[in-house]
């Protein structure tokens, strides 16, 4: 299954019974102190309740493995850079270069945020069906304009993604290759404009099928939206975890 | 030919593309209560434009439309109308959308106001009307192209249109597929509008046959005739199923 058809809201657990709107109103809690935490206590406070989170969405294993990989693959980079650039005490010398104390532990400090605010959404977003994500977000008062952005942007990346297979394929058919040259990449140009205008009629034919259904900017789904103690309790449980992020980084500063 | 209010009527309606000579010229159409009519022409000669031009899609530079006897004179009459007729388009794809079957059955009916367990009642009885109770779970997308035709009718037939109007119903459709649909539209009691490529197929759905000619319509008579045939089956008795 492609990550494009959302698997982990197809998930039963215990997050999944969760009412969406209060998942997403979680995030919003958790997400402000999550980006301005700056001490390495707060950090981890926060990837405790991405652990937290991540253990009642119950996703399969592989799924997030791979995902955590491609998020880590750019703080790895920070690993590199930031401390090889920066200054202050050094940790060790590479020939010329001094890998700074201040820049690993600055790096240190944003992989940990990084994958806390990565599994906090994986598990609290991620799980939300694309259409109920649209509804909640509506029930929650945000503009209608931005809702529908959202979810037609969703549908239209699968329509995309299936075009431009279907163009490769059929260039592949007749013996396309890619190398690095001026062939290939006039190809791939071509494709791309392709994909572009194609993806555009698509868009517009489903548009227009929608408006055919009676469709009017407001998205409905057939899931019932329940919020029940069990969404209070959560919702306090991330205040709380929100709180202790944004108190560990006060009190540090304080200290 | 009955008096009840029309369904559908055009006069002179006229539609084209930038550049090009319009495709539709003056054509005067009308579909009453119960009636069933079919539409032949080959490609490019305006069926479907005739088709968007009725649901609103495409504007006509000149004419007249009147969808249950309203005059259609910008997007909010047609919004309104919408919800009254069934539209089948040529591809199924570009019809489904939704994580699984029975969402996407359940969204016109929610569009038209239902509550979500009337949606939801609305939606499995139609999927179980068209034999498809099973794919109630699957995802859209993952179906074969005859099985998706099958969910897109579904999803227009739980709108309980007061019309349906089919844009090229059989395209790709393998035999069996085609005998489900015409047997499915042989069970509704609904006026019908369809434009197909092929002939036999409409003379089976309805009961009067148009060709689209220089941008009207002209009524074709359905009469049996000689034919040379290409299968050695010829010379019995047969019908031209596909």
């Amino acid at each position: 299954m492609s990550d494009l058809e959302a698997p982990l809201s197809q998930g039963s657990g215990p997050i999944h019974r969760l009412d969406p709107r209060a998942r997403l109103l979680a995030m919003l809690f958790f997400s402000i102190p999550v980006a301005l935490a700056r001490s390495d206590a707060s950090a981890l406070a926060a990837l405790g309740f991405g652990l937290l989170t991540l253990t009642l969405a119950r996703p399969a294993p592989g799924l997030i493995l791979r995902r955590l990989l491609a998020v880590n693959a750019f703080t790895a980079f920070l690993w590199v850079f930031l401390p090889l650039g920066g200054q202050g005490e050094a940790l060790f010398h590479l020939g010329p270069l001094v890998y700074s104390r201040e820049g690993a532990r600055l790096a240190l400090l944003l992989t940990l945020k990084t994958n806390a605010a990565f599994l906090a959404v994986t598990s609290l977003v991620g799980t939300i069906a694309p259409q109920d994500l649209g509804r909640a977000l509506q029930a929650l008062g945000l503009p209608e304009k931005f809702c529908h952005l959202l979810l037609m942007a969703h549908r239209y990346l699968f329509v995309i993604q299936r075009e431009f297979r279907r163009l490769l394929t059929a260039a592949e058919a007749r013996g396309f290759k890619p190398r690095t040259d001026g062939h290939t990449y006039r190809t791939y140009a071509w494709l791309l404009g392709m994909l572009l205008v194609k993806s555009w009629d698509r868009a517009e034919r489903v548009h227009q099928a929608m408006l055919c259904r009676g469709f009017n900017g407001r998205f409905h789904s057939l899931a019932e939206f329940s919020y029940g103690a069990r969404d209070t309790i959560f919702l306090m449980l991330a205040g709380l975890a929100s709180a202790a992020v944004a108190g560990l980084s006060i009190l540090e500063k304080t200290a | 030919m009955n008096d009840a209010e029309a369904l559908i009527e055009t006069r002179g309606l006229v539609c084209g593309y930038p550049g090009r000579e319009p495709v539709l010229r003056g054509l005067d159409l009308t579909l009453r209560p119960g009636e069933r009519r079919g539409l032949v022409g080959p490609n490019g000669s305006g069926k479907t434009t005739l088709l968007f031009a009725l649901m609103g899609l495409i504007k006509p530079s000149e004419g007249e439309i009147r969808l249950f006897g309203r005059a259609m004179t910008g997007p909010k009459e047609f919004a309104a109308a919408r919800l009254r007729l069934g539209f089948l388009f040529q591809h199924a794809d570009d019809q489904l959308f939704s994580p699984s079957v029975l969402d996407d059955v359940a969204f016109g009916p929610l569009n038209q106001g239902l509550s979500r367990a009337e949606a939801r009642r609305r939606a499995e009885e139609t999927l179980e009307l068209l034999g498809l109770s099973d794919f109630a779970d699957r995802v859209p997308y993952r179906l074969s192209g005859g099985e998706q035709k099958l969910v897109a009718l579904a999803t227009v037939l739980s709108m309980r249109p007061e019309a349906l109007i089919l844009d090229e119903p059989t395209t790709g459709l393998d035999r069996e597929t085609k005998a489900r649909i015409v047997d499915i539209l042989n069970g509704l009691d609904i006026a019908v509008l369809a434009v197909s490529h092929e002939p036999d197929f409409l003379s089976k759905i309805t009961n009067r046959l148009y060709s689209l000619r220089d941008g009207r319509l002209v009524e074709s008579t359905v009469e049996p005739h000689a034919h040379v045939h290409v299968h050695a089956e010829g010379g019995l008795p047969h019908s031209h199923d596909d």
